[in-house]
């Protein structure tokens, strides 16, 4: 099972609690844990990336493995520890206030 | 038994303020929907349960939010759990894509930036919710970057109607200080092929032939900000208000000026008469007294906040030019919060009620008209619009 991270209003949004599990079909990439999330939860379309373009969205980030992965192409495997579960796959949205 | 229910959006979430006719005694619901701006929530005329919510996010983008019972719960139109998914689910609720196809409309083109060089045009957020007057499932959205979109179903998908951009002024539309805006659309009662909308800063177009096709009506306007004061379009209109027995009689509240039309737009005159500033944002029309308008005057566009420390409703009983403050139970000194312009609204119990958030949190209601003000709430988020529904 993949783990997600999401932030607090996405969690509140999708209405859950915690990390989000999920089963990935393939190669496990941003994209691919991007349409699961999707699928089970269809209220988050549009909020993490662009409805179109399916371009992440200016004021999100995407870490794992104590990396920043936001810049990464979004078919490019992500790292065994997310694939197996070992890490979570964390959508962050990018910092601002005080 | 009668009562009211007031929507507040507000900068950090949604509120539900209710009471009964005396319209006395409130509870308070909330926040729905904390930690994000809702610019809007409207009830639908046709069936007062049936709410909607602009909810937005800097992070997050837009999404719609929908109620079926009052607004004790929300949902996202077409968004829920699924658990068994074949293939993506088609969630178009909060997907609102402007139409460059050739049929319906120009391909997307450009507004004027700031600083007068072209802007392509960037969809930021839905401004205002207009639920058609008859059908519950039929909703306006005015947007940033200024159109307007359609739903027929209930909020799950969204649609431009291009026309309004189609119309060939974009490159001269402008942004104002909060962004280049719809804020604004009134449906007239008597014709349903007959729409007003306002944008910030393009001006007032109407359609007459349901949303094909539109005009620009903004001849009486004069906006000192533009080299040509007088011209078609580029205004920074606030807000207009209309009654609903007389909806050829427009009133708008402009950057500066209050103005008045008697031939649905086709001109305009200044009413601002004896007002200490004709600088504000919202304007409305008491429910049973056409005649009666009611603005909250502000200092200036660069201060944006009441003359002298005093919040002051002022209300005008000839339709303009003579008015006269109303200040009971408002605070008279170091008062420095604005009124946004979708933050009034008015209940059609009789007496009629009177309603305004400000920036400061703060949620008044008249219950007289506008003779003497109370707080109904204090300490609310800044407040970004207010509805009323009247329940009977």
């Amino acid at each position: 099972m993949i783990r997600v991270v999401l932030p607090q209003h996405l969690r509140t949004l999708a209405r859950v609690d915690g990390e989000v599990q999920l089963e990935v079909q393939g190669v496990v990439t941003q994209r691919s844990i991007l349409d699961a999330l999707e699928a089970s939860y269809p209220m988050l379309r549009g909020t993490i990336r662009d409805h179109v373009t399916q371009r992440r969205r200016p004021f999100v980030r995407f870490f794992a493995c104590e990396q920043d992965l936001s810049h990464e192409p979004p078919d490019t495997p992500l790292p065994d520890a997310v694939t197996t579960g070992t890490e979570p796959f964390l959508v962050v949205g990018a910092i601002a206030g005080g | 038994m009668s009562g009211v229910r007031l929507l507040v959006g507000t900068r950090k979430g949604a509120f539900v303020l209710t009471s009964d006719g005396t319209r006395k005694k409130w509870d308070v619901s909330g926040p729905h929907f904390a930690g994000w701006e809702l610019y809007h929530l409207k009830g639908s005329p046709a069936d007062p349960n049936r709410l909607y919510a602009s909810q937005s996010s800097g992070w997050f983008g837009q999404v719609i939010q929908r109620s079926d019972d009052g607004g004790k719960t929300w949902e996202t139109p077409g968004g829920g759990l699924t658990t068994a998914p074949e293939g993506m689910p088609k969630v178009e609720s909060n997907k609102f894509v402007y139409d460059t196809s050739p049929p319906n409309g120009n391909p997307l083109h450009t507004h004027q930036w700031y600083d007068g060089t072209q802007h392509p045009w960037e969809f930021k957020r839905v401004w205002h919710l207009e639920p058609s007057l008859t059908d519950p499932d039929t909703v306006y959205a005015g947007v940033e970057d200024a159109a307007l979109f359609r739903t027929t179903d209930g909020g799950r998908t969204w649609h431009e109607l291009a026309g309004l951009r189609g119309h060939g002024s974009g490159p001269r539309w402008q942004p104002g200080a909060g962004g280049m805006c719809l804020h604004t659309i009134l449906l007239d009662p008597k014709d349903p092929n007959r729409i007003f909308i306002a944008i910030s800063a393009a001006g007032a177009f109407r359609t007459d032939d349901g949303g094909k096709t539109w005009r620009p009506i903004n001849r009486g306007l004069r906006s000192e900000f533009m080299p040509d004061p007088t011209a078609e379009v580029g205004h920074c209109v606030h807000r207009i208000a209309m009654h609903a027995s007389r909806p050829k009689v427009l009133f708008m509240q402009k950057h500066w000026d209050v103005m008045r039309s008697d031939d649905a737009g086709e001109s305009w005159r200044e009413v601002s008469g004896n007002l200490p500033t004709d600088f504000g944002f919202p304007i409305d029309v008491h429910a049973h007294e056409p005649e009666t308008i009611y603005v909250v005057p502000i200092k200036s566009d660069s201060e944006h906040f009441p003359p002298d420390g005093k919040l002051r409703v002022y209300r005008s009983r000839t339709g303009g030019n003579d008015w006269e403050a109303l200040t009971k139970g408002l605070p008279q000194k170091d008062c420095y919060v604005n009124v946004l312009r979708d933050a009034m609204s008015v209940d059609s119990l009789d007496p009629c009620g009177v309603y305004f958030g400000t920036t400061g949190g703060q949620v008044y209601g008249s219950a007289d008209g506008g003779d003497n003000w109370m707080p109904i709430v204090r300490d609310l988020p800044a407040v970004l619009s207010v509805e009323v529904q009247t329940l009977r």
